[in-house]
């Protein structure tokens, strides 16, 4: 039974249950228990202190961590494709960095959004191949690059505030169709991602040399060319997550995000992308930021001491995951 | 169930078979000098040597040994300060902390694993130990054992969640690597501890016989290491569990018994790492030892490790430690800043592990 079901091509079996068997089918899911882990933590914490659910405080978070979840789209790409980038954090400071200097030095300022978006591409591309080609295991080549980036971001900026942005610099204050630039990315991109995953041959194809990589290549699928592809993707979403980073206040520090890179990665393995390759969604991945977000401030909100919070972030993470690997197991999608 | 094993571990088979051929192609290769006589009739003793000298310089250890005397010899020409004795030493005071965690790390990456909590763990050691010692009123000697045992235990508990759990090893030390800190932040709640007396510093700032005195307890470490992985059973055990899992299952070698010691080895010298650190600097922080999991990953990378599990040694590692810290140290000498040296020792940890690569590539492709 459980062949026939997560198909996809089985629609019009899900179209002939009955109602509270589809509702249970998908609160089963990663995805319906992230958006439950959500709403519950809404309510205990709404309960204790009404103010963490004023307008302003639910904004407030989705603004500020929108660009981890744009991240985290191409990081749970990465992964499900078998890789990882632990180089992503520093990247995206990089990048935000750049973007920030352009736009001081006066480019137009579209150049200032577009270029390290391109740089960002060209970048996790040439990592993509040289995984890919020269065969450097991703975990060693992103934690090279980590170095790379970071000491090479702070020795030649020291960590210097970018301010005197010009006008009209800020994308992430731009409200487009009423929502704010960065929720609005984090919507559109997650919504076109997850279609392209679910329904493209490339997607598709990400998933395949993820789960077995020999059967893929049999199957006509290259390996290597597939996974330059996800970096080159991956390398989009950092870029447009940078610019968001960069726009989003009046100031710009030219370093790098501290534990960023973690952030990231936990998002899409709590948003219930496998580690192993082969699994998981990126609509997952984008509650999970959103998730992650909301945990850290309620913390704010139930007036635990700020010191407590990365322990208290930790045990609920480890939770997240626990639940998620019994559940797997109990459906028997592990091994 | 069958796919659980290492069949499919990506870049990992052409190293593992890099062995077979090289061994192979430079036992054919004296023959073939020896105008076309067949390999059988050439393969005496010359031969032989000839293959363990070509399989010893293409060496992971080989081409790290390579570079660190280049760099010695480049270094030393830019700054007279750098190849004195006393420099040596100092800078073997200072890399000891990372080596201590880069030891254990070298066994937990051959099994196929990662431990990316050990610089939280050190954290949160140290922590303990100025915590119990200043505000719970113990001895520092039992606070020094507090320190030790909560390494021990922050590695236990890693290792039992990736054994009992099944929680795969990066997810569960990335989870740690959070929480352990978190603790060493939430115990401390900001205030730092010091005022250390003076025996206390022996370990970090005085010397043995000369020689920094932590350079012997890790020298001591090491070679306890070095024996564990090469010459024990135990060892064995690790190397097979990092090449086939599966297989090692079916032979009836307790795979997560060895997984569970070799995690709480690793946490147990983080804890080590943390005493040495804190009698070095006379103070405790809860910040100590942030980002040190990548230094060691790097160092045991460098030293020829398959981070595909399987493939590592003890002395490739002492040589990645030694490298970083020597690079460090001599591009601080010649002027370049803290900074820009992280850029140098990322770029030779990719290099070196391209160089390795290119050369098996090749000559995988002349077979």
């Amino acid at each position: 039974m459980a062949l026939r079901g997560p198909s996809g091509a089985g629609g019009g079996t899900v179209a002939r249950r009955p109602g509270l068997a589809r509702i249970a089918r998908l609160l089963a899911s990663q995805e319906g228990m992230l958006l439950l882990a959500i709403l519950l933590l809404g309510a205990v914490v709404g309960a204790i202190n009404p103010r963490f659910l004023a307008e302003r405080n639910l904004q407030s978070i989705l603004l500020g961590n929108a660009y981890v979840a744009v991240a985290a789209i191409g990081m749970s790409m990465v992964i499900i494709c078998g890789h990882i980038d632990i180089s992503v954090g520093s990247l995206i400071g990089v990048l935000a960095t750049l973007s920030g200097t352009l736009a001081v030095a006066g480019l137009p300022i579209p150049l200032c959004w577009l270029l390290p978006i391109l740089l960002g591409v060209l970048i996790t591309t040439a990592m993509g191949a040289m995984i890919a080609f020269l065969r450097i295991p991703a975990i060693v080549l992103t934690l090279g690059m980590l170095s790379i980036l970071k000491g090479g971001l702070i020795s030649v900026t020291g960590g210097a505030w970018i301010s005197d942005l010009p006008r009209g610099y800020q994308i992430a204050q731009t409200a487009p169709l009423g929502v704010k630039m960065p929720v609005l990315c984090m919507l559109l991109l997650t919504a076109a991602a997850a279609a392209w995953m679910r329904y493209s041959a490339t997607g598709r194809s990400f998933y395949a040399v993820g789960g077995n990589a020999e059967a893929a290549e049999l199957s006509g699928i290259s390996r290597r060319r597939t996974t330059v592809l996800v970096f080159a993707v991956h390398g989009l979403f950092v870029g447009i997550a940078a610019v968001l980073y960069a726009t989003q206040l009046s100031v710009i520090q030219s370093s790098v995000p501290a534990n960023l890179e973690l952030t990231i990665i936990t998002a899409a393995v709590v948003g219930g992308v496998s580690i192993l390759g082969g699994a998981g969604t990126v609509l997952g991945a984008t509650l999970a930021a959103v998730l992650i977000a909301a945990i850290g401030s309620a913390l704010i909100f139930v007036d635990l001491s700020p010191y407590w919070f990365r322990a208290v972030q930790g045990v609920l993470i480890l939770l997240t995951v626990l639940a998620d690997l019994s559940r797997r197991r109990r459906r028997g999608t592990l091994p | 169930m069958s796919e659980g094993g290492g069949g499919d571990a990506p870049g990992g088979w052409p190293a593992r078979l890099a062995g077979g051929w090289l061994a192979r192609l430079a036992g054919g290769l004296p023959a073939r000098l020896a105008g076309g006589l067949p390999a059988r009739l050439a393969g005496g003793l010359p031969a032989r040597l000839a293959a363990t000298m070509r399989r010893l310089a293409l060496r992971q250890e080989a081409v790290l040994g390579v570079i660190l005397v280049l760099a010695l010899v480049v270094l030393g020409h830019l700054s007279d300060r750098y190849l004195t004795a006393e420099n040596l030493l100092n800078q073997g005071r200072l890399m000891t902390e990372v080596a201590l965690i880069a030891l254990p790390m070298t066994l937990v990456i051959v099994t196929g694993g990662i431990d990316l909590s050990v610089g939280s763990t050190l954290g949160l050691a140290a922590i303990l130990l100025g915590v119990s010692w200043k505000k719970l009123g113990l001895p520092l000697e039992a606070a020094i054992g507090v320190a030790l045992l909560s390494g021990a235990a922050a590695g236990f508990v890693n290792g039992w969640f990736i054994t009992r759990m099944r929680v795969p090893p990066l997810i569960m030390t990335l989870t740690t690597l959070a929480f352990y800190r978190g603790l060493a932040e939430g115990i401390s709640a900001a205030h730092s501890v010091r005022g250390y007396p003076d025996w206390f510093a022996t370990l970090g700032q005085g010397e043995v016989a000369g020689v920094p005195s932590q350079l012997w307890l890790l020298l001591a470490m090491a070679v306890f290491c070095w024996v564990l992985l090469a010459r024990t059973g135990f060892g064995r055990s690790v190397h097979a569990i990092g090449y086939n899992e599966v297989a090692v299952r079916f032979s009836a070698i307790p795979a997560d018994r060895v997984k569970l010691l070799v995690y709480t080895l690793s946490g147990l010298s983080a804890g080590l790492a943390a005493w040495v650190f804190v009698s070095r600097v006379g103070t405790t922080r809860s910040d100590m030892g942030m980002g040190v999991e990548l230094d060691a990953i790097a160092a045991v990378v460098m030293g020829g490790a398959s981070i595909c599990g399987g493939i590592g040694t003890i002395p490739g590692t002492v040589l990645g430690v030694v490298l970083i810290q020597l690079l460090k140290n001599g591009l601080a000498l010649t002027g370049v800043k803290g900074d820009a040296t992280i850029v140098v020792i990322g770029a030779v940890l990719i290099a070196s592990v391209l160089f390795t690569n290119l050369v098996q590539l090749r000559g995988w492709r002349a077979r």
